[in-house]
């Protein structure tokens, strides 16, 4: 017997919400329905972080708090969670000390970006190793745009505020609402509406396999990062969403020996450390995937289906020599990551059928991984120009060689040309990298677009098989990188 | 608090030391220019000022780095923005039908399938426009709704209003539009070709700067392109209107011309400007964009009221705000300049080339801004400043921090590097060698630059503690290390011209009433976008009245209470409203005085207000109480007071005059590194000093300098747009269009205050800070040339702005001696 409404905590106390469309979005719902106004909108597309609250949820017993961009997040999302907004934080007339931080280091000129960076901060408070240094406040803030103080007052106000061990109501509250959260995962399905439009949240793997089967027209939605564009900019009319954020299991991390699997629901954010001790390289791109925001809800699952040309994680994941399973009813078959990408925006997956989980080998001692992402801006935003190179090295000479690219094709694909070019070649003699690093443009016929022209990409693409090169040669970083320098983050380890 | 006495007391004696005044020696502290930055900035120590002025003035608020009055407003969510205001029953949103093509004639518009969209209450077209279809700010050449002619893709055609927003949003895609559509120009050299403008163009000099340039030992010349930049302030464009009686509607509006859009409102629903009120207490980011470029959706928002008789609400799409409004100008300068083999300029000449757009909006006065700062800092003995007002299918440019000052002042920055290119010399050796000077400071426009030591010593105090000269060297040393990371490093200053170049609009308004409790209503006709103009005026009224801050309460513009403003923009803000506000508050006072001086039989000079305070002879009383006493009296406790700018004559038709009442000054030190392999890039550190005459609140004033900073910085390397062939915008919303984010600041940031008084009668003697520090980002951009530089120091750098991480790498390719294409 399914739940025919959602249920979570705020305030203190559950809340069921039932008879919502199901393309409404948390935001909506916080400003329309609940008239709590502090949120803001101010792009609708999960990049400027206005919107930002923060949504708790149960990890090892305790409320684990994390931000979220409200504006493309299903309300149906929300289930299971605590919603904390900027309104909450303050209370019998007693600033939040991140808020009375914000204010003493004059952290807000307009206002309007201010509610989501005290909610970034808020989540920096009770969830920051510390001590934080300013990287790792850049890195919570990645997902907040200012576009009037210049951020150095509110890196300056987190510097403060989050330093000392969360003393709040929220920290305080801890053990309670952890309960309260406890009390209403029922382990149900869950469906919001009727046959034609419904938002669904199917709790084990069967009811999700027999309810995608039964609506294969359905939109399937883990994180929503993007989807959720669909709604606020595409305006999408999608009228069957399957939420995968309760199927249980489905977000399991298995670490062995060889190989790391992961379950298509885990979110960057509950990856990011394994996927970082495969190689320092795929944990500074985990850094930069999109921000603290986009990492709590986007999944690896949801950014391989969604089989965008620019998403960074398949060039990187097709390099490592990944597998994809995949389900359909009762079902699985499971494939080599590269083939799953056909054309732009075509994947190798049938109506109904659903991405598992992925199986990332990790590396031998003999092979070496260098990741680079190249965008207009370092944080939070899409790469031009995504490359991954797997070396295996015999000696000092390329036994094998396994690349991809994102952004150089319609599709993550690998460079066949340029890996051949590599075989055999020595890492002593540059002299004899030149061919391979021809051979890259018969790998691409680049896209040409608003983010950078076919020339550059096509420039930096030869460009990185030579720094892939000349790194792994001499085995430092230091003189061909500005930022991720494998021994700065070695160091800090 | 307040105090609330229940019974008026004739007088009361102060108690020992509650409110004996502070000892008055020890004036100390000086106007030195060896002032140090501290070593890292956010500490408050640096803002804490003398509680005496120099002047002698015992100041209580004024120079203190108070807060931001809304600060624990913003940070609890609570700080009321448009959207934020409670919806009145049956309220109704609008979302704006647009063009979707960039040029040609639209011959049908059909809305029936939008008309019919349950939930749909209207649709407004041309035929519902009671008045002048126009929302233009000058020159009647911006329609609400397209009538034929279409100017640009996503022009507004027509509005929908509907119950809802989503519905409305959904509905415009029903209509059908039948369109003859016409190549458009895009670029500036389409616009050229076409030799389509949309005013004349302008031109000043002296000189005959052909012969000169033949003439000088050296000579080079070059094209040079500046890209525009979008406001992108976080709360988008938005406004609400309400149906009053008679025909009168309250609007409230995120603008930055409240009288503006009360007039465009009254013109285009053809009603008195007397009924219609505009009223904003803050925006969510204005830098410009919500100077002009409010008005539209003010409008839209009160004509669908005007029709539905309802409550009506517009708030942009983030991506059609980028679509539908416009940005910062780009420029393509063509510059030639001669000078001597110390790099000494002999003769200059630049064809300002702006793109403004398919209407003139304010790009009078924009692109006029961009050739008064041609000259930047330097002296030019002979000099020919052009402009081109192009225009392009594209949306209508317009204001944006600055004014046109940074893309007419950046040029002439490259130019310096050029230059020091050519010559061999230092880039900071050069811009020396040219800075205005004692017998050398008469601008191209010809007005006399008085103040010629202040930025001499200020960029020779900014070069030592940034310790230029060491870091110059130890870059060359690492440069000559590191085949593809190369360090840049450069000192570029600032100087801008204060006042608005329209002379008229230099002038401001503001209404104070005293209360008989003592507390203060204060309203002026500055808005408050974030930039602090509130907490500084509240400032300066609390300092003339000698009352607790808390007594002042700060209310939202309104054209109901100061009439006839200027808009915020300028820098202007304080220094205008400032005045205003001191003007108002000084009058009440003055009849405070000459009643308490009546009263108690003491001379009026023997009164004084300070401490909450009123201090008569040997007594003294609270504030209130003197004001209640005064109400009893029949003494006027509301006072409207007006300013008005002195000294600024400006003859546009001659090219001469005095356009600004004085010239805010800065310098910024930034050092780069490049990765010359993909051009990406970081600023590792950079110094400021800048000046700010006497600050009235140096926190708010830091805050201007950084974010200012942080925004130039954006404008010239990550953020660009891009329009297709076609007139797409093709970057617009922040997925794509980027702006810097925390970790783009540089890691390493100092920034000081160049301890200065402003020589003219400023209010407080301080200086306007608004616009000024983006320009301290041209530090960035040229640090960024030096560094690709480093690759071959013999051939100078082709980089334009924005220098994106593509931009750079072709750079580098160039410099190489390969080509990117």
């Amino acid at each position: 017997m399914a739940r025919d409404a959602i249920r979570f905590w705020r305030n203190g106390q559950p809340i069921e919400v039932s008879g919502f469309h199901p393309r409404t979005t948390l935001l909506d719902y916080l400003r329309l329905q609940e008239r709590r106004v502090g949120t803001k909108e101010g792009c609708a597309e999960g990049d400027c972080g206005a919107c930002t609250i923060a949504l708790g949820r149960l990890k090892d017993g305790r409320v684990h708090y994390e931000p979220v961009n409200a504006c493309i997040l299903l309300l149906g999302q929300v289930d299971g969670a605590e919603v904390v907004t900027v309104e909450d934080l303050a209370k019998s007339g007693e600033l939040h000390p991140v808020q009375s931080a914000m204010v003493a280091h004059h952290g807000s000129q307009c206002g309007f970006c201010t509610p989501g960076i005290v909610m970034s901060l808020f989540t920096l408070y009770h969830e920051a190793e510390r001590p934080l240094g300013r990287d790792g406040i850049n890195d919570a803030l990645a997902g907040n745009l200012c576009r009037c103080t210049g951020y150095r007052p509110i890196v300056d106000a987190a510097l403060e505020a989050c330093s000392g061990k969360p003393d709040d109501l929220f920290a305080e509250a801890n053990g309670a609402t952890a309960r309260g959260l406890a009390a209403m995962a029922d382990g149900q399905d869950l469906v919001v509406g009727s046959e034609a439009h419904f938002f669904a949240a199917p709790a084990s793997e069967a009811s999700l396999a027999a309810l995608y089967d039964q609506h294969p027209d359905a939109t399937l939605v883990a994180g929503c990062t993007d989807v959720g564009l669909w709604i606020t900019k595409g305006m999408a009319e999608l009228e069957k969403i399957i939420w995968l954020g309760r199927v249980s299991g489905l977000d399991q991390i298995e670490d062995t020996a060889d190989a790391l699997t992961i379950g298509a629901t885990a979110t960057h954010a509950a990856a990011y450390s394994s996927l970082a001790s495969i190689d320092p390289d795929l944990g500074e791109l985990m850094r930069r995937f999109g921000s603290v925001q986009v990492r709590a809800s986007g999944t690896v699952g949801g950014n391989i289906a969604n089989g965008s040309p620019i998403g960074d994680l398949a060039p990187a994941l097709i390099a490592l020599g990944s597998k994809l399973e995949l389900r359909k009813g009762e079902s699985t078959r499971v494939i080599p990551l590269d083939t799953f990408f056909i054309a732009y925006r075509k994947q190798d997956r049938q109506p109904g059928e659903f991405v598992r989980r992925v199986t990332v080998p990790k590396l031998n001692s003999n092979e070496v991984f260098r990741a680079y992402k190249v965008s207009k801006r370092f944080d939070e935003d899409i790469s031009a120009v995504m490359g991954a190179f797997k070396l295996r090295l015999d000696g000092r000479r390329i036994a094998e060689a396994r690349i991809a690219f994102g952004g150089m094709a319609g599709i993550p694909k690998r460079a066949m040309e340029t890996e051949k070019a590599l075989t055999g070649i020595s890492l002593d003699d540059p002299s004899s990298w030149g061919d391979a690093m021809a051979a890259i443009a018969r790998d691409y016929q680049p896209l040409d677009d608003h983010r950078a022209s076919a020339v550059y990409r096509a420039t930096v693409a030869r460009n990185l098989v030579f720094k892939a090169l000349s790194e792994t040669a001499s085995g430092e970083t230091g003189a061909t990188r500005i930022i991720g320098r494998r021994e700065a983050l070695a160091a800090a380890e | 608090m307040n105090e609330h006495p229940k019974v008026p007391v004739a007088s009361t004696s102060p108690s020992r030391g509650e409110v004996a005044p502070k000892a008055r020696e020890g004036v100390g502290s000086s106007t030195s220019a060896s002032v140090a930055p501290p070593p890292h900035p956010g500490s408050l120590a640096r803002f804490d000022p003398p509680p005496q002025g120099e002047d002698g003035e015992f100041l209580r608020h004024i120079r203190k780095p108070l807060p931001h009055d809304s600060g624990p407003k913003h940070v609890q969510g609570v700080a009321q923005y448009i959207d934020d205001i409670r919806e009145p029953e049956g309220t109704l949103h609008v979302a704006i039908g647009q063009s979707p093509k960039a040029r040609g004639r639209l011959i049908s518009l059909d809305v029936a399938a939008v008309r019919e969209t349950p939930g749909v209450v209207a649709v407004l077209t041309l035929a519902d426009i009671p008045g002048k279809n126009d929302v233009s700010p000058a020159f009647g050449d911006d329609p609400l709704f397209v009538d034929s002619e279409i100017s640009f893709m996503g022009q507004a055609v027509f509005a929908v209003v509907a119950t809802t927003r989503d519905i409305a949003r959904r509905a415009v895609k029903k209509a059908v539009m039948e369109i003859v559509s016409e190549t458009p120009s895009i670029t500036v050299e389409d616009a050229l070709d076409r030799g389509e403008t949309v005013l004349p163009d302008y031109a000043y000099g002296r000189g005959d700067v052909e012969a000169v340039v033949a003439a000088a030992p050296h000579r080079l010349e070059g094209q040079f392109r500046i890209g525009g930049q979008e406001h992108f302030y976080l709360e988008g464009q938005v406004a609400f209107a309400i149906p009053g009686e008679d025909g009168d509607v309250q609007v409230y509006s995120s603008t930055q011309h409240p009288t503006e859009v009360q007039h465009v409102v009254a013109r285009v629903l053809d009603i008195p400007d007397s009924y219609v009120t505009c009223e904003t207490r803050r925006m969510g980011g204005g830098f410009g964009g919500k100077e002009s470029q409010a008005t539209q959706w003010a409008v839209t928002a009160a004509l669908a009221a005007r029709v539905t008789g309802r409550p009506c609400k517009i708030r942009l799409d983030r991506d059609d705000d980028f679509i539908l409004t416009g940005k910062r100008h780009d420029f393509r300068c063509d510059w030639k300049v001669g000078f001597d083999g110390e790099g000494r300029i002999q003769g200059y000449g630049v064809d300002l080339l702006a793109r403004c757009g398919y209407s003139a909006d304010l790009s009078a006065g924009v692109v006029d801004r961009a050739m008064f700062h041609a000259d930047n800092a330097y002296w030019m003995p002979a000099v020919q400043i052009a402009s081109k007002r192009l225009k392009t299918n594209t949306v209508s440019n317009t204001a944006f921090r600055g004014f046109g000052g940074p893309q007419g002042m950046l040029a002439i920055e490259h130019v310096m590097d050029q230059i020091a290119w050519a010559t061999g010399r230092d880039p900071l050796d050069v811009r020396y060698a040219n800075f205005y000077r004692e017998g050398e400071n008469i601008t191209p426009y010809g007005m006399e630059v008085e103040e010629t030591d202040t930025l001499l010593s200020l960029v020779r105090t900014l070069e030592e503690t940034s310790s230029y000269r060491e870091r110059r060297k130890e870059i060359a040393a690492f440069n000559a290390a590191s085949p593809i990371m190369k360090r840049g490093l450069s000192l570029t200053p600032v100087k801008f011209g204060i006042s608005f170049t329209l002379t008229h609009m230099n002038q401001a308004g503001a209404l104070v009433h005293v209360y008989q409790d003592g507390s203060v209503h204060l309203n002026h006709g500055g808005t408050e976008m974030g930039q602090g103009l509130y907490i500084k005026v509240a400032q300066v009224v609390a300092e003339e009245f000698g009352i607790a801050m808390e007594r002042v309460r700060i209310t939202a513009t309104t054209t109901a209470k100061v009439p006839n403003t200027s808009p915020t923009a300028a820098s202007s803000g304080s220094d205008l409203n400032g005045m205003a506000a001191k003007v108002a508050a000084g009058a009440i006072k003055k009849r405070m005085i000459a009643y308490a001086a009546e009263a108690f039989s003491v001379p009026e000079e023997q009164i004084e207000f300070r401490d909450d305070r009123v201090f008569i002879g040997n007594e003294s009383i609270p504030f209130d109480e003197l004001v209640k006493k005064c109400i009893f009296a029949r003494v006027q406790m509301s006072e409207a007071g007006h300013y008005k700018t002195p000294k600024i004559t400006w003859d546009r038709a001659k090219g001469t005059g005095r356009p600004f009442f004085y010239f805010a000054y800065g310098a910024a030190c930034s050092e780069v590194i490049v990765d010359t392999l993909t051009g990406e890039n970081r600023v590792l550190r950079t110094d400021i000093l800048h000046d700010v005459g006497r600050s009235l609140n140096p926190a708010i004033d830091i805050g201007q300098i950084e974010g200012g900073f942080v925004q130039g910085m954006g404008w010239l390397t990550t953020e660009e747009l891009v329009f297709g062939k076609e007139g797409h915008l093709l970057t617009h919303a922040p997925s794509t269009y980027k702006i810097p984010v925390a970790s783009d600041v540089p890691a390493d940031f100092r920034v000081a205050l160049y301890p200065n008084s402003n020589r003219e009668e400023t209010i407080y003697r301080s200086k306007a800070v608004g616009e000024p520090p983006i320009m301290l980002a041209n530090s960035v951009f040229c640090a960024l040339a030096d560094a690709v530089h480093a690759l071959d120091p013999s051939k100078p750098v082709p980089l334009n702005a924005p220098a994106t991480p593509e931009a750079i790498l072709r750079a580098c390719e160039a410099q190489r001696g390969r080509s990117m294409g």
